[in-house]
């Protein structure tokens, strides 16, 4: 976003007259004298708040970035149906947020006066806004689900996957699994009679697969039982591995889609081409009277 | 200086050019220029030092998968409390140190002579249903072991006679010490009820499933009959 900067603190793109060169840019020499009748409050902060983003701007050359992602054209037609993936993320945000506000409360022991079960217990009961954290968090488990099942239905069914977006599809895919593992290992957080037997059961299915899934069922309990650092193993797949991954896929997402824009829905006939050569032109060599087609 | 340079560039006219290394640092007859050298190096350290930090990181992850725990006994009763013609439902500590969670249902009875067994072993059932490991209960008046969750069916024995479990119900290995009943590690039994190693739920046995379900280092070998 390029922002109305006072004349004369404007800065200077980087590299071109100020970075190592030894000469600084313009507005750096030149300080531009404040004049005596600008003293209300809300202009001094107006125009602090301005010098401050544009000290900033000047060290890291992010406006040219965001205006040109801000108010970059979009297709014809474009309607609500593209904002799924904006609220997926929206979606994912809120089980970030949520998910660091619970651990704080959260601790993943299977048994004792501080097992899981208990810190639940105390987060629903005894933590003030506890259960609205909690429901947020479980609640937007499920709302992501829907939201990213929404999101791809949405991009298979505009031919929004096509070239050259395929890559984009498959950072897509990826992520939809990712998710799907975070519900998985999520599930078995609050440690009640359902978490550990879905857990179980899951762990079995995983252990059904050929050759790699007796191994895999081993790793994602940490032995042949379920075991003292299943739990724990699981919390962190839960919230270190699995987020990390989800946030750099997202960042590659959102870096494709702004790259290679979106497309118009399918109902959106394409613009007509503007023509090369004056239609007169083809037509009179369409019977061959001028001979040689036209370029 | 104008002489010098005029000099110099009539001599790289000469043949001077000829000579300039390309690219620089290159002499003829050497099979890596320098900066090749140094790239490959470079890359290779960086290798290293990646490696040294991501190789223990995996292994530590992964290790579980290669250490077997030590075996542990569990005394469940006195060896009157156990016939022969009913299952006793004992709940023992499978996994020490996490409560009710480390914990497990096993059906015992004596080796029965109807079913041509020997009345001095004892039998132990494990209530892990073979389908997707949910409990199963011994229902009495059935004689037969039924599944809550996806309605798998085993006989007296723990055959399956209904529902999608893949293989008979597990076993745990039992020994009397001191007029005590103690079960042991758990074993698998293939539909002849043939001891194997044990394996996860939804896991067939035998044939080409031996090696789609290859033997896993952490579970106890099958006692020997």
């Amino acid at each position: 976003m390029r922002l109305p900067l006072p004349a004369g603190r404007r800065p200077a793109e980087p590299g071109t007259d100020g970075n190592g060169n030894g000469a600084e840019p313009a507005d750096l020499i030149e300080q531009p004298p404040r004049g005596p009748g600008q003293t209300s409050p809300k202009a001094a902060v107006a125009e602090g708040a301005k010098d401050v983003l544009g000290w900033v701007d000047q060290r890291v050359g992010g406006s040219g970035f965001l205006t040109g992602m801000l108010y970059r054209k979009v297709p014809k037609g474009t309607n609500w149906y593209y904002t799924l993936g904006s609220a997926t993320l929206f979606a994912f945000v809120i089980q970030a947020i949520t998910g660091v506000f619970l651990a704080m409360y959260y601790t993943p022991s299977p048994s004792g006066p501080n097992s899981a079960y208990a810190s639940i217990t105390h987060i629903n009961n005894d933590v003030f806004l506890g259960e609205f954290v909690h429901s947020l968090h479980k609640w937007g488990a499920s709302v992501m689900i829907i939201l990213i099942f929404a999101h791809m239905a949405r991009t298979f069914f505009f031919g929004a996957y096509k070239y050259p977006r395929e890559l984009n599809w498959v950072i897509g895919v990826v992520l939809l699994i990712l998710t799907m593992i975070m519900g998985l290992t999520g599930y078995l957080l609050p440690f009640d009679q359902r978490s550990f037997w879905a857990t179980t059961v899951a762990n079995n299915i995983t252990g059904t697969g050929p050759v790699l899934g007796p191994y895999l069922a081993d790793f994602l309990r940490a032995g042949p039982e379920f075991e003292a650092t299943t739990l724990s193993r699981f919390y962190a797949i839960h919230m270190l591995l699995i987020p990390g991954a989800i946030i750099a896929l997202i960042g590659a997402h959102l870096y494709l889609v702004v790259k290679l824009g979106t497309t118009a829905p399918p109902w959106m006939k394409a613009a007509k081409p503007k023509a090369a050569v004056p239609v007169e032109r083809v037509s009179a060599s369409a019977d061959g009277s001028h001979g040689g087609a036209p370029r | 200086m104008a002489d010098q340079r005029e000099q110099r560039e009539a001599g790289q006219e000469a043949g001077l050019q000829a000579a300039k290394p390309d690219p620089p640092g290159y002499f003829p007859g050497e099979s890596m220029t320098r900066r090749r050298a140094f790239e490959v190096a470079v890359q290779a350290i960086g290798g290293v030092a990646a490696g040294a930090v991501v190789l223990p990181a995996v292994g530590f992850a992964i290790a579980p998968i290669f250490h077997r725990g030590k075996e542990r006994w569990e005394a469940v009763g006195r060896v009157g409390d156990f016939s022969s013609d009913t299952y006793k439902e004992v709940v023992f500590t499978l996994v020490p140190g996490i409560g009710e969670a480390g914990k497990t249902i096993a059906y015992v009875r004596r080796g029965s002579a109807q079913l041509h067994e020997d009345p001095k072993v004892f039998i132990a059932i494990s209530s892990r249903c073979a389908h997707l490991g949910c409990p199963v209960r011994f229902v009495q008046a059935a004689g037969n072991f039924i599944c809550p969750c996806h309605g798998g069916v085993y006989d007296f024995e723990g055959k399956r006679i209904g529902g999608p479990p893949v293989r008979p119900l597990d076993r745990f290995q039992t020994r009397i010490r001191a007029g005590t009943v103690e079960v042991g590690p758990r074993y698998s039994v293939t539909s002849q009820l043939k001891p194997v190693r044990a394996r996860d739920p939804g896991e067939f046995v035998g044939g080409i499933w031996d090696y789609l379900y290859p033997p896993r280092p952490d579970v106890f070998p099958p006692p020997s009959q």
